[in-house]
């Protein structure tokens, strides 16, 4: 599913998308300033199966070490649009 | 050349009975929030478990092991004497001298039982159950008894808050015979030793997990393995009744349930969730779980059952059995 005319609304939408089927955050609430754990309230398991579904979603790998370091949406949506 | 003669088994075999055994002592998340810094509402979330049992220190894995033996021999019908071989899934041994498998036939009175331990962790139930089901199918063995049995506290760090909450203790048995149908299907099994360092005991004492990698494992690779099951008992995911993953975490478990009914497996298959009231019993978890489902109304006769176990190693197996 890589696109490589995936804009940043794009990605921020369909992580916005995960983001609510996993962790049950509304979809609005998924903006780029947010941090995952400090205002999502995502702990370290959601945001593996957050990253799952984003690899299978974008066509990007993320590893755990990569994983760890996206703090923010911003973070991943800036990674994804880097390795898509 | 000279041509040696083979021995003949059955075409087929089942599970004959089951049973399991939890030790007395419950230990709830506010007992461990007393220990460590945790709560209760943190444990549900991460790992879905309410309370749990743990063995008195003088409480030994072979006594677990002798009890669950036993109750599945009672619910067989069948007399130690008529058992041959007793495996007995396990990672938990004190020491790997002597095994488990030849002290627990004997305490059960199965005399002279061809015995041992099979260690493959959280997957060993499922790895025991094949290799029963094909000695007996060899002509190798005529009724088997396969107990997980596990005493995790033992190698668990007691103040260790990543550990501590997840592992329990217990045991859960069937005994396996030949059968006029094919009830037990064939195994799937298999390893990731290249992820060997994400599950492993600290200075040979305590159990360490990199809770993330394996997370990501068990909730992408397992789900395949269980379908790979199902196809190799000639059937489809809508035909499962009741899945049992191991139960090392409830969310594991659901992640699992999700990719099957994705692929086609029933809205209404019942998801075994003992870990909530038995915690994470490795090799133990798939037959405690089936049995208290049982108990419970949850699984029936002649249900069709997929399990499968997937652990340290890494290692995993997984097979479709009709209930008893």
């Amino acid at each position: 599913m890589a696109d490589k005319q995936l804009t940043e609304q794009d990605i921020v939408a369909g992580l916005a998308e995960i983001v609510e089927e996993v962790a049950g955050v509304a979809q609005d609430e998924v903006t780029k300033e947010k941090s995952f754990v400090d205002d999502l309230d995502i702990d370290s398991l959601s945001m593996v199966e957050i990253a799952v579904q984003a690899e299978d979603k974008f066509g990007v790998k993320i590893p755990d070490d990569e994983l760890a370091n996206l703090k923010t949406v911003g973070d991943a949506v800036a990674y994804v649009a880097n390795n898509s | 050349m000279t041509t040696l003669r083979q021995s003949t088994g059955v075409a087929a075999t089942r599970i004959l009975g089951i049973g399991s055994f939890q030790p007395e002592r419950v230990v709830t998340n506010d007992d461990l929030s007393q220990l460590m810094d945790t709560n209760d509402q943190w444990i549900r979330d991460r790992v879905g478990i309410i309370e749990r049992r743990f063995a008195d220190k003088d409480e030994f894995l072979v006594d677990m092991a002798v009890t669950a033996g036993e109750r599945a021999l009672a619910d067989a019908g069948v007399e130690p004497s008529d058992v041959d071989t007793v495996i007995v899934p396990t990672c938990t041994m004190p020491s790997p001298i002597p095994n488990a498998a030849a002290q627990v036939a004997d305490r059960i009175g199965i005399k002279a039982s061809g015995a041992f331990d099979l260690n493959a962790a959280c997957a060993g139930f499922c790895y025991g159950l094949g290799v029963a089901s094909d000695l007996i199918k060899a002509g190798s063995a005529g009724r088997v008894l396969v107990i997980g049995a596990e005493k995790l506290t033992d190698v668990v760090e007691p103040v260790d808050r990543a550990n501590a909450i997840i592992f329990a203790d217990g045991a859960g048995a069937a005994v396996v015979g030949p059968s006029d149908e094919a009830e037990i299907g064939p195994v799937v099994w298999g390893s990731a030793g290249d992820l060997v360092d994400t599950i492993y005991m600290r200075d040979h004492r305590y159990i360490y997990q990199e809770g993330q990698a394996v997370f990501r494992w068990a909730t992408t690779k397992i789900a395949p393995v269980a379908l790979e099951a199902v196809a190799a008992a000639g059937l489809e995911p809508s035909d499962i009744d009741v899945l049992i993953p191991h139960q090392a975490n409830l969310r594991i478990v659901e992640a699992i349930a999700k990719r099957l009914r994705a692929k086609g497996a029933r809205d209404d298959m019942v998801v075994a969730d003992d870990i909530k009231y038995s915690g994470n019993t490795s090799s133990a978890s798939i037959p405690m779980a089936l049995d208290h489902m049982r108990a419970a109304g949850r699984v029936s006769q002649a249900d069709v059952v997929l399990a499968v176990g997937f652990g340290a190693g890494l290692s995993y197996a997984g097979q479709v059995f009709i209930a008893p």
